[in-house]
């Protein structure tokens, strides 16, 4: 066990070098300093001058990978490779545009979106699995019937129509709560309720269906005969046996997201003018803050990697035969 | 060990199951129809009783409905299929009446099932213990601490060794043995008054089903419960069975006493199916196989269903449907034979069951090996690494194959036999470099096939060929049967122009005994004997000199294996092919095989003639081996018994593989392997006791 | 980077199209690179029907495909779509007037044969926002009346219902008149082409017979001709034909509307609602399906050598898989199309016309979200082959000695596209969307792109206004809705048709 999490530890190191040249290459290679210079300046008023006061600034007046005039060690880490995408491994992400540390903006905005985030989730996971228990429990009836078309049906719906219907109805016509906007502490629950609200309706469809196929699947196999044949009730089959078989495939694509829930989510925050990271991604994007972006692919990797640790690790609880080696 | 002269010859039982106190009648089944939701009927008026302390064996091949019968029983038919009318009575309740809830009771508590894979029957996330005592809560009302105990209890009845450890086991960390042992110890936790057993044994090695049905037998002894046994498998029956049904497409068309149908079938199909048993006595002929196939499922039939395959059938069997006919003793029949005026003349003139007087041993079985040596394994290894830790370091090795040594003459068959995971197929495909083998020498028709390249062994893969296991994974869905067959040839460059190649297809066809125009069609379209057919074609495309056969009976209906056994054989003969037939079933291998090769984790442990090895073997392995197997005689079940199971090849035992599970083993075997014994010039065992 | 150049055989074939369409001035086409990639869509899904034609195992799921009404329905709704897109993929440069030096001079605009037939409801712009079939224009406006008093009122609109007198009079019996009249007319234009065509199948049909009547006994065997009164009693064709009534009936209702209405409003610039999310369909289009033809050769190849191949080239093949799969694709997408947004606007003069740059643009969000979405098909395939090349049939050929590149175009791909086929209409609908969300967040097309997204952007404002201003919401969510769930129901029915484990016998 321990043998194979430090395995799959030292799996992920290659891995996140992958995704650094990656980064590096697209955003140092594609697009010049220069260019990012003029870029950030604006057309109009460029002078060779200010591009250059401008990488000095931001640090990308150095070399990409080597650096020939620097002296011994610094010959490598005098460089842009080094300085910018290197160092984040020790979750050093520099400075954004505006000169705020990142690592430290990360810090103060990940409450925020996990407020909205984990409960979404938690929910979420909920009602989905509850609505798909339903429907394997009334399979092949009208009942069925009705909530697989229902479920097709949300799925089609895009999920701004969610967000821009659900701020209408809630707080525009009915004054529930807020448009949009945050407090600390408990206040925060105002803004929170719709968010998460509209989060758990918008994936309602797809999810429930999914996990339905799940369930359906198991309840096909042998061992669910075996327990009928034991003149087990529907229900008793469907959460003793089938339930826990179906976790398998479930945990899966579940486990892997829950780290992933640090990074928030880029519609709601910015609609609802959450302070976490989701809108500070959406905000560096609009502005085109290379760095706060460079920041944010590498973390969320990061956070990727530690979902697929997570998920292995989960399998062993669920499922005996699973013993890591 | 006595000497029987064959495994399937029909000849009056001697030794019947024991009878018990045979009772009232638990189950009675009247007039039952089974529909598909589209009217298809599956399970077409059927009607049985069941004694207490009485076991019924439905007899039947693949999809002959005796499942379903026994589904509809429980009332546990699969969606879209349904109960149409009829009558089933457990004990005087109407079991059709039931409401759900109380259905449930009689699940389990009065009728219990066991299934054919206890691999997938049990919940593979739950511990053992648990599933047992999900049924003792149920039916038995025990409650906290009562129940661990009688899960124990019922684990050992079974016949689990360190009953209290294995109840917190989970499913994965049994055998399939243990499997179905836990299975049945589920069953029996309701003292059901009957127990379903659909094929309970198929899934299982010889060996485990002796063992498996033995079990079966002592838990009726004891608890005086009514058995339906559902099988395809005569010698199972002829062991288990006191009252038979034969199914045939949805219908019971012939029912009787064990004694009965054993000494005198009735029905044309039941004669056909003791007929086409393979068996020494007729090794030097083809087995009466029945033509055709079983008539897909729910196909509405205004006839006798067997009218299409059946060589007795007039005009009569094809207009009108059999009428049930009762002769003496219970003994009823479904066939116009017994019922008209024609039929009788007919019986009159074939007054008996006409056994062509059987020859006296096939031709050349026993004699030396003749011709020269067309493939010499010597010292053949296919070990695979087992890794483990941090840097998955190579910490061992699984020996599927550990020094393996096989002689195979021109013109001759050669089987290789064992318990499954004994690595005989790993054998098959490692001689055709589809495993690279770690070690050893192949030598095919003198030419060195180990340590060559690929341009190289080009060369002679024409000369070697396989003929696999499941005739439905063996061609590919989306090819046509002419593109087939072509691969081969275009592969190895066998015709010159697609004339020669169409007129060769065409050849290749007529000789596996298809029509021309099925070159045309996807296999999709054929049944698995044609399948199978069509995989024979195909490696005769390249002209081969030896065939390797990796079980290339084992998922086919008897009837159907008949058929493909007598093809095998006359291509021996007209094309003087070598085979390398790799099977379980002795029987095939008996009818079929001039030397046999016994293998046992890893290794020949015996080696010789069929009549050497199989009528006097020498190692305690093959003697347990071929008294398990059931005979439909009903003989060979009170010699030798085998009891555990094979070890990993992982790990194998110290000294002699087999001493964990030998009768005999001595203070030696645990230490040293035994070195070849020769018994005769062509029979040699790898074991102390012949050696003395 | 001149792209009509790099395409000049297209560029003649579409020349004899629009000398026909346009005659008398000849109009320059304009191959956009997308265009290019959606011809090549159609030539392959051509090239596969025929393919498919000839072989009885790949006829069969598309049978089952037409016996499931839902999905004929559904694919009957996506083929109007996919019209609009293809009339609107047709581009040129229409040709001024005005000779430079005998040279004809071509706009800088750049229209499509959909613009061309659209004309009338694209080019009468209104002021300002202005309601679906409304007569007057939704805000307020100083006007000066004859008698020179100024007045603060709703003024008339240009265009929509410019023909009435007095509208609030008029206004509901002439929509409720035009409704009445259009969905006759489309009625009776259905009725009328669904007859002509049982007329063609049947001239066809019989043509077929005659022409092949030498002793071909698949005829003889079936000699009944397919009729129209038993193809009704059919379910799913009945199923189509009423819907194909109903959609006539409503298109009808809908030209006679336009004509005289904005049917769906006006936006802030008084452009036309409706014209403007028939615009956006092609956007929808290119994203979901040219997204898979550039993610789809590198899922097949990588995936199926992964899976057989095994080894080294495996472990080549997960590494890069997971290395693109473990950044969140939002933020792979976002950072892409950032560092392309900025090359592309430090080489401006790469483009002719602005349409170019935001066909490239366009183009590129294609290929990046073709990027971050293989790795799941790419992974699916990987595990497929796995199973595959353990099957006996394999091992028959490999003991033939059949060379690898043989097993893997003859054995692993024909027993793989049904995943691939799934995988594609499965991923349609979520493609197009992801774009209304990557566009809103402004990392999706060119911001002059008609697209849902960029619809929904534009108008995600409106909502606040009093009063509120709700149709361009409307349409876009409308039209958004109807092509995605039409794609959901037909890929659920290609799935079932198609998925081995949903079809045993």
């Amino acid at each position: 066990m321990i043998a194979y999490l430090i395995r799959r530890i030292l799996y992920a190191i290659p891995i996140l070098i992958g995704v650094n040249l990656l980064t590096f290459s697209l955003f140092f290679v594609v697009n010049t300093a220069d260019d990012m210079a003029r870029m950030q300046l604006g057309m109009k008023r460029v002078t060779p001058e200010a591009i250059e006061k401008w990488k000095q600034q931001h640090g990308y007046d150095k070399p990409l990978l080597f650096n020939a005039q620097a002296e011994g060690v610094s010959k490598i880490s005098d460089t842009i490779f080094f300085q910018k995408s290197a160092r984040m491994f020790v979750f050093d992400f520099g400075s954004s545009n505006d000169g705020r540390n990142v690592a430290r903006e990360i810090q103060t905005r990940m409450m925020p979106s996990l407020a909205i985030a984990l409960p979404t989730f938690l929910i979420g996971l909920l009602i989905y699995i509850t609505f798909a228990l339903l429907m394997t429990l009334f399979r092949a009836t009208a009942l069925d019937m009705l909530g697989v078309s229902l479920c097709v049906l949300l799925m089609s719906i895009s999920g701004l129509f969610y967000i821009i219907g659900g701020q209408f109805v809630a707080s525009k016509l009915w004054h529930w709560v807020p448009i949009s906007g945050y407090a600390s502490g408990l206040d925060s629950i105002k803004f929170v309720l719709l968010p998460v609200l509209i989060g758990v309706m918008g994936s309602v469809g797809a999810s429930s269906r999914w996990y339905r196929t799940i369930f359906l699947e198991e309840i096909g196999k042998d061992y669910v005969r075996t327990a009928r044949s034991k003149g087990l009730s529907e229900l008793r089959v469907l959460f003793r046996h089938v339930l826990k078989n179906a976790m398998i495939p479930i945990l899966t694509g579940v486990v892997v997201v829950i780290p992933l829930l640090f990074m928030g989510s880029l519609l709601t925050e910015s609609f609802f003018g959450i302070p976490g990271l989701g809108s500070y991604t959406i905000d560096a994007i609009n502005a085109q803050d290379f760095g706060v972006v460079r920041a944010m692919v590498f973390l969320g990797s990061m956070l990727y990697i530690a979902g697929l640790v997570l998920t292995d690790i989960s399998y062993t609880i669920v499922d005996p035969r699973v013993r890591l080696q | 060990m006595k000497s029987d002269p064959s495994f399937n010859q029909l000849r009056p039982l001697t030794s019947a199951p024991p009878e018990i106190g045979r009772g009232e009648f638990i189950l009675n089944v009247e007039r039952l129809v089974t529909r598909l939701n589209n009217g298809a009927r599956i399970v077409d008026d059927i009607s049985f009783s069941i004694k207490q302390g009485e076991t019924f064996a439905l007899l039947g091949e693949s999809g002959c409905g005796k499942s379903m019968t026994a589904l509809s029983l429980m009332r546990l038919l699969p969606d879209g299929i349904r109960v149409a009318s009829g009558d089933i009575k457990l004990d005087e309740e109407d079991i059709l009446a039931l409401p759900e809830y109380a259905m449930r009771k009689v699940r389990g508590g009065q009728m219990a099932m066991i299934f054919q894979e206890p691999g997938l029957s049990l919940n593979p996330v739950m511990t053992v213990g648990d599933q047992i005592a999900e049924v003792l809560i149920l039916h038995q009302q025990l409650r906290g601490k009562e129940v661990h105990p009688r899960c124990v209890e019922l684990l050992e009845q079974v016949g689990i060794s360190d009953a209290s450890r294995r109840a917190s086991e989970y499913p994965f960390q049994l055998s399939g043995g243990m499997k179905q042992r836990v299975m049945i110890a589920m069953a029996m936790a309701g003292h059901p008054k009957l127990l379903i057993a659909d094929e309970p044994t198929t899934a299982l090695d010889v060996t485990i089903q002796a063992q498996v049905l033995k079990l079966l037998r002592d838990t009726q002894q004891k608890t005086g419960m009514a058995l339906l046994l559902i099988t395809h498998d005569l010698g199972v029956v002829a062991q288990m069975a006191h009252q038979v049904g034969v199914m045939y497409a949805g219908q019971i068309i012939e029912q009787a006493s064990r004694e009965q149908l054993f000494a005198r079938p009735a029905h044309p199909y039941t004669q056909k199916l003791f007929a086409a048993l393979p068996d020494a006595e007729r090794s030097g002929q083809p087995l009466a196989a029945i033509p055709g196939n079983v008539p897909p499922l729910g196909a509405p039939l205004a006839a006798c269903r067997f009218a299409p395959r059946c060589d007795k059938a007039w005009a009569l069997c094809h207009e009108q449907v059999p009428e049930w006919a009762q002769l003496e003793n219970g003994h009823g029949v479904r066939c116009h034979l017994y019922t008209s005026q024609m039929g009788s003349e007919k019986l009159n003139l074939k007054a008996s069951l006409s056994h062509a007087p059987p020859t006296p041993g096939g031709e050349g079985v026993g004699t030396e090996g003749r011709g020269t040596s067309l493939l010499q394994v010597e010292n053949l290894q296919v070990h695979f690494p087992i890794r483990k830790g941090i840097l998955q370091r190579t910490v061992g090795y699984v020996k599927a194959v550990d020094g393996v040594s096989i002689n195979i003459p021109e013109g001759r068959t050669l089987a290789l036999v064992g318990e499954s995971g004994c690595g005989k197929t790993t054998v098959g495909k490692a001689l055709l470099q589809l495993i690279t083998p770690t070690a050893g020498s192949v030598r095919f028709a003198g030419h060195e096939l180990i340590g060559i390249n690929a341009g190289q062994l080009r060369k002679h893969r024409a000369g070697m060929q396989m003929i696999f296991q499941d005739p439905y994974a063996s061609l590919n869905p989306k090819m046509r049967v002419a593109e087939i067959l072509q691969e081969g040839m275009d592969a190895l460059s066998i015709a010159k122009n697609s004339d020669e190649r169409q007129r060769r297809i065409d050849e290749l066809l007529e000789q596996v005994g298809l029509e021309k125009t099925s070159k045309w069609r996807y296999p999709h379209e054929f049944s698995g004997g044609q399948r199978q057919r069509i995989a024979i074609a195909r490696v005769l495309a390249v002209n081969p000199n030896l065939l390797i056969c990796d079980e290339p009976t084992s998922a086919l209906d008897v009837s159907v294996q008949a058929q493909i056994l007598n093809l095998l054989k006359s291509l021996q003969q007209q094309l003087g092919l070598s085979y390398l037939f790799i099977s379980h079933n002795l029987a095939v291998v008996e009818y079929l095989a001039h030397e046999v090769y016994v293998m046992y984790l890893g290794r020949i442990v015996e080696r010789g003639t069929v009549k050497e090895v199989l009528h006097a073997p020498k190692h305690p392995y093959t003697q347990a081996l071929l008294s398990a197997v059931p005979r439909i005689d009903g003989q060979g079940m009170k010699t030798v018994r085998l009891p555990g199971e094979m070890p990993s090849p992982s790990h194998p035992p110290q000294g002699c593989h087999f001493h964990t599970r030998c009768a005999q083993v001595m203070a030696k075997c645990r230490e040293v392997y035994p070195t070849e014994t020769l018994v005769s010039t062509t029979h040699r065992v790898h074991c102390y006791l012949a050696a003395e | 980077m001149n792209q009509a150049a790099h395409v000049s055989i297209l560029f003649y074939a579409q020349n004899a199209l629009f000398s026909e369409f346009n005659a008398g001035v000849s109009n320059m086409p304009v191959i956009l690179w997308t265009d290019v990639m959606i011809y090549v869509l159609l030539a392959t899904v051509l090239t596969a029907a025929l393919w498919i034609r000839k072989r009885p195992y790949l006829v069969l799921p598309w049978q089952r495909v037409a016996k499931d009404s839902v999905g004929m329905v559904s694919l009957l709704l996506l083929s109007l779509f996919v019209l609009v897109g293809l009339l609107d993929t047709m581009h040129y440069r229409a040709a001024l007037p005005e000779k430079s030096n005998g040279q004809t001079v071509y706009s800088a605009e750049v229209l499509s044969v959909f613009d061309a037939l659209a004309t009338g409801i694209k080019s009468r712009t209104e002021k300002t926002y202005s309601a679906p079939l409304a007569a007057y224009l939704y805000a307020k406006e100083s006007m000066e009346t004859s008698e020179g008093k100024i007045l603060r009122d709703y003024p008339r609109l240009r265009y929509g219902g410019a023909h009435l007198v007095d509208p609030q009079r008029e206004l509901l019996g002439d929509v409720l008149k035009r409704t009445g009249i259009g969905a006759l007319e489309g009625l009776l234009i259905g009725v009328l082409l669904i007859v002509v065509s049982n007329m063609l199948f049947h001239f066809f049909v019989r043509f077929r017979t005659v022409w092949s009547s030498t002793g071909r006994e698949e005829i003889s065997k079936d000699n009944r001709l397919p009729t129209f009164t038993r193809a009704v009693k059919n379910k799913p064709f009945k199923a189509l034909l009423i819907t194909a009534l109903l959609i006539a009936m409503l298109l009808g209702i809908t030209v006679n509307l336009a004509a005289v209405y904005h049917v769906l409003g006006t936006d802030k610039v008084g452009q036309d609602v409706l014209y403007l999310a028939l615009k956006s369909i092609r956007t929808g289009l290119v994203i979901g399906t040219v997204t898979t033809l550039v993610m789809l050769p590198f899922a097949l190849l990588l995936g199926i050598a992964a899976g057989y191949f095994r080894g080294w080239v495996d472990d080549v093949i997960q590494y890069i898989y997971t290395v693109l799969s473990s950044i969140p694709s939002v933020l792979l997408i976002a950072a892409a199309v950032l560092m392309m947004q900025v090359y592309i606007e430090m080489h401006p003069d790469w483009f002719e016309t602005s349409a170019a740059r935001a066909d490239l643009r366009l183009l590129f969000l294609c290929l990046i979200l073709g990027v971050t979405s293989w790795t799941g098909l790419c992974r699916l395939l990987r595990g497929e082959t796995l199973k595959l090349r353990e099957l006996e049939y394999i091992q028959a050929a490999q003991a033939f000695g059949v060379s690898s590149s043989r097993i893997l175009t003859r054995h692993i791909v024909p027993n793989v596209m049904h995943i691939v086929l799934i995988a594609v209409v499965m991923d349609f609908s979520s493609l197009v969307l992801a774009e209304a969300v990557l566009s809103y967040v402004g990392v999706g097309v060119d911001p002059s792109t008609m697209s849902f997204g960029t619809l929904i952007n534009s108008a995600r404002l409106e909502m606040g206004r009093e009063p509120m201003v709700w149709w361009t919401l409307a349409a876009a969510f409308g039209f958004m809705l109807v092509l995605v769930l039409a794609a959901n129901l037909f890929a659920d029915a290609v799935r079932d048709a198609f998925d081995p484990r949903l079809n045993r016998t």
